[in-house]
């Protein structure tokens, strides 16, 4: 196990670096620099200023003296100034944006784990009858259609027809029941899903049945003996969800205009500013990847059956 | 180090041997004489069908796509108007019988738009995966058939890939190859590959070692041979399964892509390009978004099923 650990721990660091080493060839292959004039169709430059500017950012040197330099900035949270906001560094636009995501995501996680545990269980409890429909009708949806197209569908039903919650914002409790639920659906189908599947695997072992042949009421079976052994392999699933909360908030975020990160993302992508799609995919790769590697840790830690 | 598995050990020469049949519907007698197994060796894909047929839900998933890309290829018999036309005295009108379905923030008709956005969406879904194909089988089967280092190199490289979410490494390839069909192409296939080559390796490492294969390599079949006549059609039912789910997928992905402004260019419409511009005038023009929504959700939904019941009906052990 802690030799598990440890591995996985070192294979972070290179993962890591590919990610940066990737982003950063990415956007080097881009066309388009920083040397080129602001205004489309204006003069260019003169080789004097250009060289100067290319010494100011650091243009001049090689390649992979630029990448060490991005890495040891990176590391220190220092992207540098966003191209389109131009008086604020990346690292002060997602300070603040970050917390707004992050309270996004884990309310919709959350809801998305008790919502999906509540589904699955039901509905492997009534197989086949009409819980088990609701559920897997929920799921289905859930994961087969994009949220930003939920997103519309609640909009058009919970503010429209029914004007119970507000169309967008992020000012009161109020405005983030829908966000919320729209990027909650999604990992909801998926743990409901496996809950379903992993829980009509227990009900029928050897285990479960003695427990109702010792004769224990039908709560005690479900919660104490089943669903303790259900849900060990709906673990392994927290570390893709992660990442459809974090990639799915982008769409929600912009639909919702909650003032998060994802919405600046898509704006920064419209408005190509590097620095910031760099920040903000490296946010998101290494908030993903320790996600991954502390659900795969609890994944052995949990399991007495698994060894490394 | 080859196993044992039950199945093997019958006959050394039976060739691309048809895999196990949980249901029992081959006939009996196909286990009686071994000779027939040869003879039929399309038997998997027909009990495959005949395993889809039945599934109503698959069907019906199954004959919606059909009607999608009956509308995407006759896209220029079908719309009523040429999706780049304007009227500039009716926008954002609702559905009328001029415009069935209303008309956008140009005055163009919504109808038409959403005709030709179903040939995007096929494109994108069906010309993405054969990239994603063309990119996955041959690593993973390269992968997992030659092994030793090549494999180490080559699953470091795609255990990094799969780290990185998808769909961030999509839209970071889109920002830097800018908007466009063909660059979407590119974006998926770039990306897409990993899922199936580690499928692809998983598959040929289990089946490399069987007892068929080393039989026709006692017999002299060369590399290339036994790669392609012995182990790629045996392997090839979870690339199938991976390739139906795929489809969804890339459909999806150019979605959102166009959803952002980073996937299909203007004029041309894209059902996700749609449901961005229109959701922002929700309030006022609620069809705008709504009518490309609706298609988006059903071909998503129709993808979803029909993939199901292919994996169902190709592998009921994977249900």
């Amino acid at each position: 196990m802690l030799h598990y650990a440890i591995a996985r721990m070192l294979w972070f660091v290179p993962t890591l670096l590919a990610m940066a080493l990737v982003t950063f060839l990415v956007m080097h292959a881009t066309p388009g620099s920083p040397l080129d004039p602001v205004a489309e169709g204006a003069n260019p430059l003169s080789p004097e200023a250009q060289k100067a500017l290319a010494a100011y950012y650091g243009l001049d040197k090689p390649l992979w003296q630029q990448f060490a330099i991005f890495i040891t900035k990176a590391v220190r949270g220092d992207f540098g100034f966003s191209f389109v906001y131009k008086t604020r560094t990346v690292a002060e636009i997602l300070r603040e944006t970050f917390p707004i995501s992050l309270l996004l995501g884990s309310m919709a996680l959350v809801l998305a784990v008790a919502g999906g545990l509540t589904l699955g269980i039901l509905a492997a409890i009534h197989q086949n009858r009409g819980w088990d429909y609701v559920s897997v009708c929920l799921a289905t949806v859930g994961v087969a259609v994009p949220n930003f197209v939920l997103a519309v569908f609640l909009i058009i039903i919970f503010s429209f027809m029914l004007p119970l919650f507000p169309t967008g914002g992020w000012d009161s409790p109020r405005d983030w029941v829908l966000p919320t639920v729209t990027l909650a659906l999604a990992p909801m189908g998926i743990i409901a899903r496996f809950t379903r599947a992993s829980m009509l695997e227990v009900i029928r072992a050897d285990f479960t049945l003695t427990a109702r042949a010792k004769g224990l009421a039908e709560g005690p079976v479900i919660f104490k003996h089943a669903l303790k052994n259900a849900l060990i392999p709906v673990i392994t699933l927290l570390g893709p969800l992660f990442a459809a909360v974090g990639t799915g908030s982008f769409f929600v975020e912009s639909i919702f205009r909650v003032p998060g990160m994802g919405r600046f993302f898509v704006l920064s992508m419209t408005g190509r500013d590097y620095p910031m799609i760099m920040a903000v995919v490296l946010t998101y790769g290494v908030f993903l990847a320790i996600m991954n590697l502390v659900v795969d840790l609890a994944y052995g830690a949990l399991d007495p059956r698994i060894r490394y | 180090m080859a196993r044992l598995t039950p199945e093997s050990g019958t006959s050394l020469t039976a060739g691309p041997r048809p895999l196990a049949d949980p249901d029992g519907i081959r006939t009996p007698g196909a286990l009686g004489a071994e000779g027939t197994l040869t003879a039929r060796p399309t038997s998997l894909w027909r009990d495959g069908v005949r395993r889809l047929r039945r599934n109503r839900l698959a069907m019906a998933g199954g004959a919606v796509i059909v009607l999608l890309c009956l509308v995407a290829i006759f896209a220029d018999v079908l719309a009523p108007l040429p999706y780049t036309k304007t009227n500039f005295g009716r926008l954002n009108e609702a559905p009328s019988r001029l415009y069935p379905l209303g008309t956008d923030q140009l005055g163009r008709d919504l109808l038409s738009r959403m005709i030709y956005g179903a040939r995007v969406s096929m494109l994108v879904g069906l010309g993405a995966q054969l990239i994603v194909v063309a990119i996955g089988v041959p690593i993973g089967a390269l992968s997992g058939y030659v092994g030793g280092r090549t494999d180490i190199i080559l699953t470091r490289f795609i255990d990094v890939m799969y780290a990185f979410p998808q769909l961030l490494f999509v839209i970071l390839v889109m920002s830097m190859l800018g908007a466009g069909l063909m660059n979407i192409f590119i974006a998926i296939g770039l990306t897409g590959w990993v899922g199936i080559a580690r499928q692809t390796r998983a598959q040929v490492l289990s089946i490399k070692q069987k007892e068929y294969v080393e039989g026709a390599r006692a017999l002299g079949s060369r590399a290339g041979r036994l790669l392609f006549r012995h182990v790629l059609p045996n392997a090839l039912t979870p690339i199938v399964v991976a390739v139906t789910f795929g489809i969804p997928q890339a459909i999806f992905t150019e979605a959102a892509l166009s959803f952002i402004g980073v996937g299909i260019n203007p004029p041309t419409p894209s059902w996700g390009q749609m449901v961005g511009e229109g959701q922002q005038y929700i309030r006022s023009y609620w069809h705008l978004c709504v009518f490309p929504s609706i298609a988006i959700a059903v071909t998503m939904l129709a993808f979803t099923f029909f993939g199901d019941g292919v994996r169902d009906a190709l592998d009921p052990k994977m249900k």
